[in-house]
């Protein structure tokens, strides 16, 4: 028999109930910690949620963020973050910063290319070489309306979701995928926070992805779980569940794997630049397989399924136009 | 299942083939950039430079020559969202009422009495009638001067809105000429910041509209958002007005209907101006930049017919009076009207070095904008940082495409490697696609790829982790492909469709970078559901038919 790498074993027969308390009742509170979080000690958005500045600059000269911040301090621009900025692909004269800066007086416009050259000049004499890479200035106007979409864009995917769910299974499976989706977002958010990572528009489209990923570990489980309920008529919900998760416990870690196995090299190599987007989606792949064994079939087992109802043509398989009794198929 | 007919299996590899083609130009980025480049510059010109020939001679014609375009973020480059201030055109629509409207109102002088302008809000007209009880009549002699106004909603409407209260008459925009004069700006706004960075020849500019009152500018390759501004000048605006005095500040009262503007040149030199202008840079057809009797730097120009005549009647009228030529607020010429101008074209003489005179040129040739503009976003990307993106994102990659190919050799062997080709095939046609619709690839985009290159063999693994099971319940070997297939489908249409949901909110959300990995996560899943599909089955059947094994591990 040839060799074969199995990262799960052949045939496993764990009960996700078990520790209920402790996977489910864990999830919950870190859940929850996790929307407090959000109010205390809050996100650290960046100028794309509240308007402002961002400058990135480079030198060949070692870094002193004190003499940038003390040449800065001349200009008056009110709340200024520089930071310096690592990366294993910088080479060794290669010194990167990045300097924020607060959203300037009540107008809506952006920060215009004579004030941005003024930090410049102001950087310079303090350091000849610095040159600037890159530079980003949003309006406050833009910045609220900008926060808005994104947290309608979650919203809207959320209900899109659990709507598609509902309809391509039972209501119960739209609202474990729901809360499991709501457990994943809240946990990568929570995460944010403790990092102080940096959240900007990018930030909400990995949220996004990791909604979409984690709803594709669901389905999968979903699936199997309702072709096992035609089967096993008479086995109790939770054991067909538990058998469910068993039966696609190998694919479920396989998936996770590859999807590591590719997004851990953009996280390492990829540049300081997409650091944070690869970041929460490297989370949400972890976050999202646990809350596919742990928590959304638990909602489900909670809320109780309605088993009376036969459903033996799938609809996917008519739609493929390949075989109808697709669960009856052993038989 | 594992009978695949031949016209199955040409189609299958005939697309697979045509997907690869059509993504190799990427492979050859510069070249087949450089051929582009020489292929548009011979239609535009008819010859070639030395250099552009070697350029075109650099990728053979007969391949495909799309290649997906590179974002800002890669390839470095200027973004602004503009926002266009709709509600000065309002203003300009009122002021060029007033006289029409005076000399329609002076003409009822006998029953309205004497008749006032007064002090208004921006965009309203306020006129105050010595008879009040006369209010009525002075409504609809204003309302005379309306013009039905033709929108889909709009039916029946004319484009002025009178009210009248106690003594005063205001008059401004209907509603319904708001929303079509806004629609009018807008579309104007774009064509002239089309026509505008369109002139300095920059590659792939992206001009949008964005709501009611944003236009979004993405120049790739200009040096800096404050470049791209100058590009587009912000309020461009072309006036020929006449001059009734001069002054030496600008803090005296002109008077109803006048303005005092600065000089261009000259520092404390004021003109005071007829607020309404004789002709204004919209009936301009053409400007060109040429050189006076002393052989000075100036512009010559052109009027469409309407112009000519207002300017024609003008200058016949003025004899030996200045006119002002009004740029941007300022006056950049005064000269004294000589004879009576009758073609409708003339010169306009400054101290323009020779490349002002180009620049006003183009400025005029573009047409003015509308209205000004707020930018409300301005971001600079230098070329370095996207290069640096670049490079990194395709090591990152190579290595996460390498890692799992590995991986999934050792988890499913021969069927792995199955899987693992489909996946290449899969990438390829992500690129295929992009590069022929010219979609923008980001650098978030790189990121869409490197997650298709994780999750698209999500589709083999669960066929493949089926097959396992049917093999594991003593099913021949045929029987286990064929129930793998057929019972993994729900979950994989299940699993796609949700997540082409979530690209599709990404799509219609997302501006910019996020829109970039949209598309590619959208690509990624439909290219994924044919090749980890029918791919991938049409190899195992081949495999099977060729091998026919009495067992088989998968």
């Amino acid at each position: 028999m040839a060799f074969r790498l199995k990262l799960a074993p052949v045939h496993t027969n764990f009960d996700f109930f078990r520790h209920q308390i402790l996977t489910l009742g864990g999830a919950s509170l870190l859940t929850v910690l996790s929307i407090f979080a959000m109010f205390w000690p809050g996100l650290n958005f960046g100028i794309d949620f509240r308007g402002g500045t961002t400058i990135r600059t480079e030198t060949s000269q070692p870094l002193d963020i004190g003499k940038y911040r003390s040449a800065l301090e001349t200009l008056h621009l009110g709340d200024v973050v520089i930071s310096e900025v690592f990366d294993p692909a910088f080479g060794p004269d290669q010194h990167v910063a990045t300097v924020r800066i607060q959203a300037q007086g009540d107008s809506n416009a952006a920060m215009d290319g004579a004030a941005i050259a003024r930090v410049t000049e102001a950087l310079r004499t303090v350091d000849p070489d610095v040159k600037v890479i890159s530079t980003e200035s949003v309006g406050p106007k833009v910045s609220g309306e900008l926060i808005w979409t994104a947290a309608w864009s979650i919203l809207a995917t959320l209900v899109g979701i659990m709507l598609y769910i509902w309809l391509r299974f039972e209501w119960q499976f739209g609202v474990g995928t729901g809360i499991a989706l709501i457990h994943d977002l809240f946990l990568t958010i929570g995460l944010f926070v403790v990092f102080q990572l940096k959240v900007d528009l990018t930030i909400v489209a990995a949220l996004l992805t990791l909604l979409g990923y984690s709803v594709n570990d669901k389905v999968v489980v979903f699936d199997r779980l309702r072709e096992n309920l035609v089967k096993y008529k008479s086995m109790p919900l939770r054991e067909v569940m538990n058998l469910s998760v068993n039966e696609t416990l190998s694919r479920t870690v396989v998936t996770s794997v590859t999807t590591l196995l590719a997004l851990i090299p953009l996280l390492v190599l990829g540049g300081d630049v997409i650091r944070g987007f690869v970041f929460a989606m490297v989370w949400g792949v972890l976050i999202g397989t646990y809350s596919s064994i742990f928590v959304a079939k638990n909602i489900v087992l909670f809320l109780g399924v309605n088993r009376n109802r036969d459903r033996k043509i799938d609809p996917a398989a008519k739609l493929f136009g390949d075989k109808v009794e697709v669960a009856d198929a052993d038989k | 299942m594992l009978q695949f007919p031949l016209w199955k299996r040409i189609l299958i590899i005939g697309l697979c083939l045509l997907g690869l083609a059509l993504a190799a130009p990427n492979m050859f980025y510069k070249r087949v950039e450089q051929h582009n480049d020489a292929a548009t510059a011979l239609v535009k010109n008819g010859a070639l430079t030395a250099e552009e020939q070697g350029w075109l001679a650099g990728w053979p014609s007969w391949m495909p020559s799309g290649i997906v375009n590179l974002g800002l973020d890669l390839r470095g480059g200027a973004h602004l969202l503009a926002e266009v201030h709709l509600s000065e055109v309002y203003k300009t629509r009122m002021e060029s009422l007033w006289p029409e409207l005076r000399n329609a109102l002076a003409a009822e002088r006998g029953t309205l009495g004497a008749i006032r302008r007064v002090p208004a809000p921006d965009g309203q007209l306020r006129i105050q009638i010595a008879n009040a009880d006369q209010l009525p009549k002075a409504i609809e002699v204003a309302k005379t001067l309306a013009q039905p106004v033709v929108t889909l909603t709009g039916v029946g409407q004319t484009d002025l809105a009178v009210t009248g209260e106690g003594d005063t008459i205001t008059v401004q925009l209907s509603e319904a000429e708001r929303k079509s004069a806004d629609e009018r700006t807008m579309a104007q706004s774009l064509e002239i910041v089309r026509r505008r960075i369109d002139a300095a020849g920059t590659r792939e500019p992206t001009i949008v509209r964005q709501g009611t009152d944003r236009i979004l500018i993405e120049v790739p390759g200009i040096g800096s958002a404050e470049d791209l501004k100058a590009l587009i000048g912000t309020t461009a605006k072309l006036t020929f007005n006449q001059v009734t005095g001069t002054a030496t500040s600008d803090d005296q009262t002109p008077g109803a209907g006048k303005e005092v503007l600065p000089d261009a040149e000259r520092k404390g030199l004021f003109y005071v101006l007829e607020s309404v202008p004789v002709v204004t840079g919209d009936d301009l057809t053409d400007a060109r930049p040429e050189t006076d009797q002393n052989g000075r730097p100036a512009v010559g120009f052109r009027f469409n017919p309407a112009g000519a005549r207002a300017f024609g009647d003008y200058t016949a009228a003025h004899i030996g009076e200045p006119f002002a030529i009004v740029l941007d607020g300022k006056v950049i010429s005064a000269p004294t009207i000589q004879t009576h101008i009758a073609g409708g074209s003339g010169i306009i003489t400054g101290n323009f070095t020779v490349q002002q005179s180009t620049d006003l040129a183009l400025l005029l040739r573009a047409g003015a904008l509308p209205a000004g503009m707020t930018f409300l976003e301005e971001r600079t990307i230098g070329p370095e940082l996207g290069a640096d993106s670049i490079r990194a994102g395709m090591i990152a990659s190579a290595v996460g495409f390498i890692a799992v190919v590995v991986f999934m050799v050792a988890s499913y062997g021969l069927f792995g490697a199955f899987a693992s080709i489909a996946l290449f095939i899969n990438i390829a046609f992500v690129l295929a696609f992009m590069s022929i619709i010219g979609a923008t690839l980001t650098l978030p985009g790189i990121a869409g790829i490197v997650l298709t290159i994780g999750t698209a063999v999500d589709a083999n693994v669960l066929i493949f982790e089926r097959m396992r099971e049917e093999l594991r319940r003593g099913r021949t070997p045929a029987r286990a492909f064929e129930l793998g297939f057929d019972k993994a489908m729900s979950a994989i249409v299940d699993a796609n469709v949700t997540h082409l949901m979530v690209g599709t909110i990404l799509f219609v959300l997302g501006a910019g970078p996020v829109r970039g990995f949209a598309v590619t996560l959208i690509f990624g899943i439909l290219a994924s559901v044919f090749t980890a599909i029918w791919l991938v089955r049409m190899m195992i059947a081949q495999w099977f038919a060729y091998k026919r094994p009495k067992t088989v591990v998968v």
